[in-house]
């Protein structure tokens, strides 16, 4: 770790032309609708991701779905206080932790459960916040996972300082912050997009714009051609991905995590996708949304194309994909036995991580809580 | 007729906007969704886009084009869609709407309203229930204004709209499915007026928008056991009504404030405060508090300890010195 007097802030270098900043006029892509190659050089600069590494999403997704549908399920037997499903989304959702080395950091929202369980963060941990029995349940630093986090896009300026701070130490370590499309009309997104430009951060900003923010529509959300384009103002490279096309996904977010920890400055993509369920279990989406609409993404369904794509090339045989399925109920299985219990909470954690060392206040309400419990315990006996 | 509060506040705003073009409804998912809690359900599709409108999902904007708008001849009423994720509108309320009409010598006065769902007790994740008041009622120069009963949702909100001041309206949001008998449109008391909502002449409750049903239900309990509480529903907390508080106070002789908030630096504190001040030579015991914990929101499983609950109000009224011995809990040296 440097000093503070040996240290030289890295700072942007101020970009020549703001066209090299711009995104793609079309969403990168590399499939079309239906899984097969995309016309022309709609893949633009980028390279197909190793053979693997697909193989490796599909599963994951397979995974990652069944997972999100066990989660809903769980809410109707009221075992989840609430759950905002990503089915749909993913593609971005496995994206972003596969485009991650170990080291590197993910800052998800709530939406982001499955990312979570992606990068092998206990399904049950991850769950505790939607179950109601704490707030975050994993440990963010062995985890290298930020607490999920729901005021939407404040958690964009702890990505920068965190990869900052590692830029400092003199680690190559990578942040990656999940945004909504809703999230980047509020202001704090638009502080991390500048911060990371002026201190020439690594860090990159994936926008999942699934359409919508609850009820709100896209075209009440921005006026701008794209929401990668809210990178240029800031200096902040942007791009557009087709958020269901999975291999483009994975070599739009692979190059730019890998062109921010080389040095190369901070990356905004924006993957179009969406949200194929409503916001939560407790929305009512026929208030807003045609079905049409929803059955028109629903044929661009993101694993459907993978795995057409990648059966096609060769790549995927049945034996892959039973053993995928298979892999993705025996995880759903273990989520529902181990969330099959009600959640319970020690009233004593209420008063435990305030602060370091409870305060006297709180010691003192602490031994009030205890008290009232022993004596409404004591009670009970006698009754 | 029978109606939840949620519905009374629909009315509010509806007979509100009928009855002032210059009033407009504005925010995160009021309009085709009627918002999250549906208290803006139907006004888009009744008054058009141009009355009840969805905004970019950003509440520094909301409040800030709220407050331009008043300056130019509109009364906005906006929704922040829970109270902790009005937070990043907290620099346009504590830095402007609050101090606008006292920067401009009363040139310019904002006439607006910001509706805030608050409070807990309905199982939401983190930042879905907030006591967030005392941020509010610290902050002079607005208004804090929380009913408790179907009516006065009805007629606080159509106050808080031709007040021509701001207003942080905050809604108890499990009161919003709560019931009563009332007839519309309805005017109740007006706004620094606090209620008489059960008499006693043993000690007064005093409570306000969630803990009211708590006070009540106490109260009830405690008259089985011989003992009459009064329970004063604030309604308003900026203004305060000091002297129907006091006047009870002196009374009855003893006070517990029933607030859901943490206790530190709080509206209870500040009304504990104000009753000692003015009530210290009728009082038989101390005014006393019941309070959530000084701890951040807990999580659903654990929010059922956190609350004030009728034990707990109970139990605290027991503490109030009915045979002149002090509370134990207060002794020097009780903390160890
Ligand atoms: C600061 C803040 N304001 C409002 C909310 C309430 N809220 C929760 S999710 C949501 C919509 C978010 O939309 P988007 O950013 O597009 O993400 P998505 O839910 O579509 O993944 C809103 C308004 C919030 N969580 N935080
Ligand atoms: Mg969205």
């Amino acid at each position: 770790m440097t000093t503070q007097a040996e240290h030289r802030m890295p700072t942007a270098a101020l970009p020549a032309d703001a066209s090299g900043l711009l995104p793609a006029a079309e969403p990168i892509r590399f499939l079309d609708d239906d899984g097969g190659p995309a016309p022309g050089d709609a893949h633009g600069r980028y390279q197909r991701p190793a053979t693997e590494l697909l193989r490796q999403a599909y599963r994951a997704m397979v995974v990652g779905r069944r997972f999100d549908s066990q989660a809903t399920a769980l809410t109707k037997q009221g075992r989840l206080a609430v759950y905002p499903s990503s089915r749909g989304q993913e593609a971005g959702e496995i994206g972003a932790v596969l485009a991650l080395r170990d080291t590197d950091w993910l800052f998800p929202t709530y939406r982001d459960t499955m990312a979570l369980v992606s990068r092998g963060i206990d399904p049950v941990e991850a769950l505790t916040l939607l179950r109601g029995s704490w707030h975050c349940g994993y440990d963010p630093t062995t985890t290298r996972t930020a607490p999920q986090c729901t005021p939407l896009a404040t958690h964009a300026p702890h990505a920068v300082g965190l990869a900052y701070a590692a830029r400092r130490r003199g680690e190559d370590t990578v942040a990656l912050a999940l945004v909504g499309d809703g999230g980047t009309s509020e202001g704090d997104f638009h502080e991390a997009l500048n911060f990371a430009a002026v201190f020439h951060v690594p860090v990159v900003f994936l926008v999942q714009n699934n359409g919508y923010a609850i009820s709100v529509p896209l075209s009440r959300q921005t006026a701008a051609p794209s929401l990668a384009h809210k990178g240029v103002g800031y200096g902040v490279r942007g791009e557009r991905v087709d958020g269901n096309d999975p291999v483009a996904v994975l070599a739009v977010l692979g190059d730019a995590v890998e062109s921010a920890r080389a040095g190369g400055g901070p990356v905004l993509v924006e993957a179009h996708t969406y949200r194929v369920e409503p916001h939560t279990n407790a929305d009512d989406d026929t208030r807003y949304r045609d079905h049409d609409e929803v059955e028109m993404w629903k044929r661009r369904d993101p694993i459907a194309r993978l795995e057409a794509h990648l059966r096609t090339a060769g790549e995927l045989t049945d034996d892959d994909v039973s053993a995928a399925r298979e892999a993705a109920e025996a995880f759903a299985d273990d989520v529902r036995t181990r969330l099959g219990e009600e959640a319970t909470g020690d009233p004593a954690d209420l008063f435990a991580h305030v602060y370091a060392e409870p305060t006297a206040q709180l010691r003192e309400q602490a031994r009030w809580l205890a008290e009232e419990l022993a004596h409404e315990h004591g009670a009970g006996e006698a009754r | 007729m029978t109606l939840t509060m949620g519905k009374a506040l629909n009315a509010a705003l509806r007979d509100a906007l009928r009855e002032d073009d210059s009033v407009v409804v504005f925010g995160e998912d009021v309009g085709p969704l009627g918002g999250v809690f549906r208290v803006t359900d139907g006004l888009t599709a009744e008054f058009g886009e141009e009355r009840c409108f969805d905004t970019p999902l950003a509440e520094s904007g909301i409040v800030g084009l709220a407050l331009g708008m008043a300056m130019n001849g509109f009364r906005p009423v906006v929704e922040m869609q829970f109270d902790a994720f009005a937070y990043p509108a907290f620099e346009q309320l504590a830095s402007h709407v609050a101090k606008m009409r006292n920067r401009t010598r009363g040139a310019v006065g904002l006439p607006m309203v910001i509706r805030v769902p608050y409070a807990g007790g309905i199982g939401g994740v983190e930042h879905h229930s907030d006591s967030s008041e005392a941020y509010y009622a610290h902050t002079p120069g607005l208004k804090v204004v929380t009913p408790a009963t179907v009516a006065d949702a009805y007629s606080l909100l159509r106050e808080a709209i031709a007040d021509p001041d701001p207003v942080v309206f905050m809604e108890a949001k499990k009161l919003y499915w709560s019931k009563d008998e009332t007839g519309l449109p309805v005017r109740t008391a007006p706004f620094g007026t606090a209620e008489v909502r059960r008499a006693g002449s043993d000690a007064t409750l005093l409570a306000y928008g969630p803990t009211l049903p708590v006070a009540l239900q106490a109260a009830e309990a405690a008259a089985g056991d011989g003992r009459q509480l009064e329970v004063i529903d604030l309604r308003t907390l900026v203004p305060f009504d000091d002297e129907t508080v006091a006047a009870s106070v002196r009374r009855t002789g003893r006070c517990v404030v029933v607030a859901e908030a943490s206790g530190f630096a709080s509206v209870s504190a500040e009304i504990a405060a104000r009753v000692q001040e003015r009530c210290f030579h009728s009082l038989w015991a101390p005014v006393l508090r019941v309070t959530g914990w000084d701890i951040p929101y807990p999580p659903p499983v654990l929010e059922k300890y956190h609350l004030p609950g009728v034990d707990r109000v109970l139990d605290t009224v027991d503490r109030l010195q009915w045979d002149d011995a002090p509370d134990s809990r207060f002794l020097s040296g009780a903390a160890t």
